[in-house]
């Protein structure tokens, strides 16, 4: 066993952790969230209840756990990545045993004192644990063949889960998470070519296996007019509210469409069109560009980490939150298909603002011991 | 601080791909600002306006329809409060479960049902349809109380017709009914209105002729609507006009009096000022009661109506057409006298007349003896008009009858009116392709053959007799929201002096002279006597055998076979004012049946309208005996 002390010249103490701390990062997440929890205020017609004060309180709950996780040495995290993961699998899998014998779709595990929705930790974990596996491969390794069965079987076993549930568009999210982790991990181009042409060669095969609902959301997505008070009553009445939002948007609480509920979803899915539309051009503008700080800062904490595990972390993190703003918003833009992605930070919703928190925490933790360098070596920590 | 050799081409890969996906980011941000861009800036207007029409929704309203009043302003047809039940389909799960709940409050038959369901196809789903109407408080207040277990139903007070006096002004007033799809075909651009839940239209009478009048200016609410059509609150409102006050000219007083002396028979009476032409009285009977038709018919008391013998639905005194009989007498005599016949001029009467072999009986068995005109008008002789007839002509006979208003229409303001028929050579021939015999003209000198005549041309011919032959035409409105009906000054016909005098004179024989045929029903009262004219109307032709035998007394004869009794008159005789006719049909003798029932409902109208005495103006100047 090595001494780390070697690489860092001593272990932080939790005090020099604490102010290692970005602080201005997790204001930048609570103005954010404070965005959220005023258009919360303004879909309940301007009341606290039922969404607005209970997303500020999950945003506080969100906060410990970001700090908490940020104290914790990366390294832990490291070797806490495969059980994390494992236990993260194991949830999936009890919610499809459960699912089956309900008779449904199942997508939440009551564990009695708090609900969790297993594929958002997987999200999280699918990260610790792809990242802890590149990190211990050279970057000739990661193209050597035999080198990516195990980094695909991490990806596949849980989209495979997921698509059961079924859930396409958590799906997509983590083939895509997958996707950034073996692109930064230094995966030569090829394979991405190989992928992509295997993709579009699957897409009538995975066309023909699609749920109703799913072709239709693709089809209304092509055609919103297709069908406007069915399925594509969602992309319209977004465009609508977005479009008449103006520049400067119809003012606070005085949105139309949305606050007389021609707009669905609108405290969750659809929270952006409602910002738009009472905000306009300018509140919209302004939260995308919070949005794309807090991408370019993690990118950041990436590049200057000084370990692989850390920068697939962050990379990893900063990606995916990236891909649940963009899916988001360009849905509800009518740029993409409708699929259930919330507006991170902002949508209400308990499981992916904690799931979120603790990416974030991740995020905090590489950034507080981006100087320390750890060995490629199965055992080179501990 | 360093890295070993081994991670750094790890670090510089992780680099370079770390900016591409930066740069991804960039790019997509970018991308949403465009849409952005596109949707707020760009097509803001479009987007703008499709919200509007997302938020805002125009609503009818219904304006309240007119009264009708009578001529002295009470009131015959107005609204009255309706409880009603309505159903918005989208807010029940089940709409035939709704209605089998409420069923069990109120009674819907298959019939409404079928509607309901008409109703509710053709109107958008958040639209209320009413399903039913007309509810008792106790009925309402169940509603009311149910409306938990009731889903999609709204209780709701609305306005409806109401018709204080039913079956006396049925076919005057008419009535309104549920729009039916030909009304709808029909309104075009008033659609919208149409479909309004429960709006009603006029379907008869006045409330079909002044539809458009009464139904006033809809007024529109904008209101803000939510996705699922319920009403946030309202924008803007626009209250309509509620529809005009028609005055009629009927006065409720007389109408109630001719409807209670002619219930229970099949009859009809019109009454009619004679300057004017106003109708101060116009009577049908049977009748129906216009305010079944508003909620919907019953479908056996409809059929009962369609089916009766006594003809409710028909308003008789339009639309009923009878052989004038003796009551066109006068009309004969002024066509003698304008011929050239003197007045004095006598025919014996030996109780019958023969032209070739076929032999005209007088209705007096032992016939009049020789009568001048006056005495022929008096005792209604039928021989002095058969030869009068013949020596005449049937065309000067038929120039007479349409100067004095038969045989034409008079755009009346109620529909349904009839032309009768004035019968002449040239008619014949071209209706029924046959040459005329003058038989017929000695049987229209008695006015029975073709000659068909309605009560209300009956008044008129009278009213023109009683004004000294001025073309006075009957109507039935004085004012339409509060701007009086010019009245057009009636022209003379162009008939002598003489010769309305011998008509009016023959008349006040027929009620005011010993043996005249109405003497019995004369009026007494100083100041309000009546001169009228008898007819017996003819229905079934006597054959030769049965009057040897001797003809059967109208009493033994079945109903259908009884000749009609029909009088004319015109009051007071000193100074006429009112015509009146009144047909009863296959009541009898004019004089036995008809007789006493006008002069009832004569002295009726001048008891409540009394004329100022004046002197006598037989050339009838007609402003020198208006009253007051």
């Amino acid at each position: 066993m090595l001494d780390l002390r070697r690489f860092t010249g001593h272990e932080m103490r939790l005090t020099e952790k604490l102010v290692e701390f970005n602080w201005a990062f997790l204001l930048l997440l609570a103005l954010i969230a404070s965005i959220g929890f005023a258009m919360l205020y303004s879909v309940a017609e301007g009341s606290f209840t039922p969404w607005a004060f209970r997303q500020a309180a999950r945003f506080g709950v969100g906060v410990c756990i970001m700090i908490s996780v940020a104290m914790v040495d990366l390294r832990l995290w490291m070797r806490l990545a495969y059980p994390l993961y494992g236990v993260a699998l194991a949830m999936l899998v009890a919610v499809e045993v459960i699912g089956f014998v309900g008779m449904g779709a199942q997508r939440w595990l009551d564990l009695g004192f708090i609900s969790i929705q297993p594929s958002e930790v997987m999200k999280v974990t699918l990260i610790l644990a792809l990242a802890r596996y590149f990190h211990g491969l050279t970057l000739e390794e990661v193209s050597r063949l035999r080198n990516l069965l195990v980094p695909l079987a991490l990806v596949g076993t849980p989209v495979g889960l997921v698509v059961l549930q079924p859930d396409l568009g958590t799906a997509i999210l983590l083939i895509a998470t997958g996707g950034v982790l073996f692109f930064s991990a230094g995966l030569r181009w090829r394979y991405f070519i190989f992928a992509g042409a295997a993709v579009l060669a699957a897409i009538p095969v995975i066309w023909s296996r699609l749920h109703d609902y799913q072709r239709n959301r693709v089809f209304t997505f092509l055609d919103p007019e297709r069908d406007p008070l069915g399925t594509g009553y969602h992309i319209l009445q977004s465009k609508i509210a977005l479009g008449s939002g103006g520049i400067f948007g119809k003012g606070f609480m005085e949105g139309t469409q949305s606050q007389l509920n021609f707009l669905p979803e609108k405290h969750t899915d659809f929270i952006f069109t409602m910002l738009g539309e009472e905000l306009g051009l300018v509140g919209g503008i302004v939260l995308l560009t919070l949005y794309f700080i807090v991408l370019m800062f993690s990118l950041n904490v990436a590049l200057q980490c000084r370990n692989q595990f850390g920068r697939l972390v962050a990379i990893g993190v900063s990606m995916t939150f990236f891909f649940y703003v963009f899916i988001n918003t360009a849905m509800v833009m009518g740029l993409l298909p409708v699929v259930g992605v919330p507006l991170p930070l902002v949508s209400y919703g308990g499981t992916a603002m904690l799931s979120l928190m603790f990416a974030f925490g991740l995020l905090m933790s590489v950034y507080i011991h981006r100087n320390l360098e750890i060995s490629r070596g199965p055992s080179a920590f501990w | 601080m360093q890295i070993s050799g081994r991670d750094s081409n790890r670090y510089q890969t992780f680099t370079r791909r770390a900016a591409l996906l930066a740069g991804v980011q960039g790019v997509a941000f970018i991308a949403l600002a465009g849409r952005m861009y596109y949707l707020q800036v760009l097509k803001t207007d479009q987007y703008r306006m499709l919200a509007e029409e997302n938020r805002v929704s125009m609503r009818l309203l219904a304006p309240l329809r007119g009264d009708v009043v009578d001529r002295f302003g009470r009131v015959l047809a107005s609204n009255r409060q309706n409880y009603r039940a309505m159903l918005i389909s989208e807010q029940t799960p089940d709409v035939e479960e709704t209605l089998e709940r409420l069923s069990r409050i109120v009674e819907i038959d298959d019939f409404t049902r079928k509607r309901i369901m008409r109703d509710i196809g053709r109107s958008p789903r958040f639209m209320p349809v009413t399903v039913a109407e007309d509810l008792s408080w106790d009925q309402f207040a169940q509603v009311n109380i149910n409306e938990p277990d009731l889903a999609g139903i709204l209780p709701d007070v609305g306005e409806t017709r109401d018709y204080p006096y039913a079956e006396e002004f049925a076919h005057v007033l008419g009535y309104v009914a549920a729009v039916s799809e030909k009304d709808l075909e029909e309104a075009r651009e008033e659609q919208p209105l149409l479909k309004l839940p429960g709006f009603r239209i006029g379907k008869e009478g006045i409330e079909k002729t002044y539809d458009r009048e009464l139904r006033g200016v809809p007024g529109s609410s904008h209101v803000e609507v939510n996705a699922y059509g319920r009403v946030i609150r309202e924008l803007a409102k626009d209250p309509g006009k509620p529809g005009a006050e028609v005055v009629l000219t009927l006065d409720l007083d007389v109408q109630r009096f001719a409807w209670e002396r002619l219930k229970g028979e099949s009859a009809s009476a019109v009454v009619m000022d004679i300057h004017s032409g106003d109708i101060v009285s116009l009577v049908s009977a049977p009748a129906y009661d216009p305010n079944q038709f508003n909620m919907g018919y019953g479908t056996a008391a409809y059929k009962e109506l369609l089916e009766s013998p006594y003809l409710p639905l028909m308003n008789k005194s339009l639309a009923g057409m009878y052989p004038p009989g003796s009551t066109f007498k006068m009309v004969v005599a002024m066509a003698a006298v304008e011929a050239g016949i003197e007045p004095s001029h006598r025919v014996v009467c030996p109780g019958h007349y023969s032209l070739g072999n076929h032999v005209f009986h007088c209705w007096k068995k032992g016939g009049h003896g020789a009568v001048n005109m006056h005495d022929a008008i008096k005792h209604s002789c039928d021989v002095f008009f058969y030869d009068t007839a013949k020596r005449i002509g049937i065309d000067a006979i038929a120039e007479m009858a349409e100067k004095f208003g038969l045989g034409q229409t008079y755009d009346f303001e109620v529909p349904g009116e009839k032309a009768g028929l004035v019968p002449t050579p040239e008619w014949k021939r071209g209706a029924k392709g046959e040459v005329w015999h003058q038989g017929e003209t000695v049987i229209a000198g008695i006015g029975q053959g073709y000659l068909l005549a309605t009560p209300l041309q009956l008044a008129v011919m009278t009213a023109r007799i009683a004004n000294g032959g001025l073309d006075v035409k009957p109507r039935l409105t004085r004012a339409i929201g509060g701007e009086l009906l010019p009245v057009q000054p009636p022209k003379p016909v162009g008939i002598s002096d003489e010769a309305i005098a011998v008509a009016q004179g023959g008349m006040n024989g027929v009620s005011n002279e010993p043996g005249g045929t109405a003497y019995r029903s004369r009026i007494p009262e100083p100041g309000m006597e009546l001169a009228g004219k008898t007819g017996t109307a003819q229905v079934r032709r006597i054959s030769r055998a049965e009057r040897l035998s001797g003809v059967l007394k109208n009493e033994d004869l079945e109903w259908r076979q009884r000749d009609h009794a029909l009088f004319v008159c015109f009051a007071p005789y000193d100074a006429p004012r009112y015509a009146l006719s009144v047909v009863i049909e296959h009541g009898g003798s004019g004089s036995g049946a008809a007789a006493p029932v006008a002069r009832d409902i004569m002295r009726e109208v001048l008891t409540r309208n009394p004329v100022r005495p004046q002197a006598k103006t037989p050339s009838g100047n007609p402003n020198s005996s208006r009253a007051g």
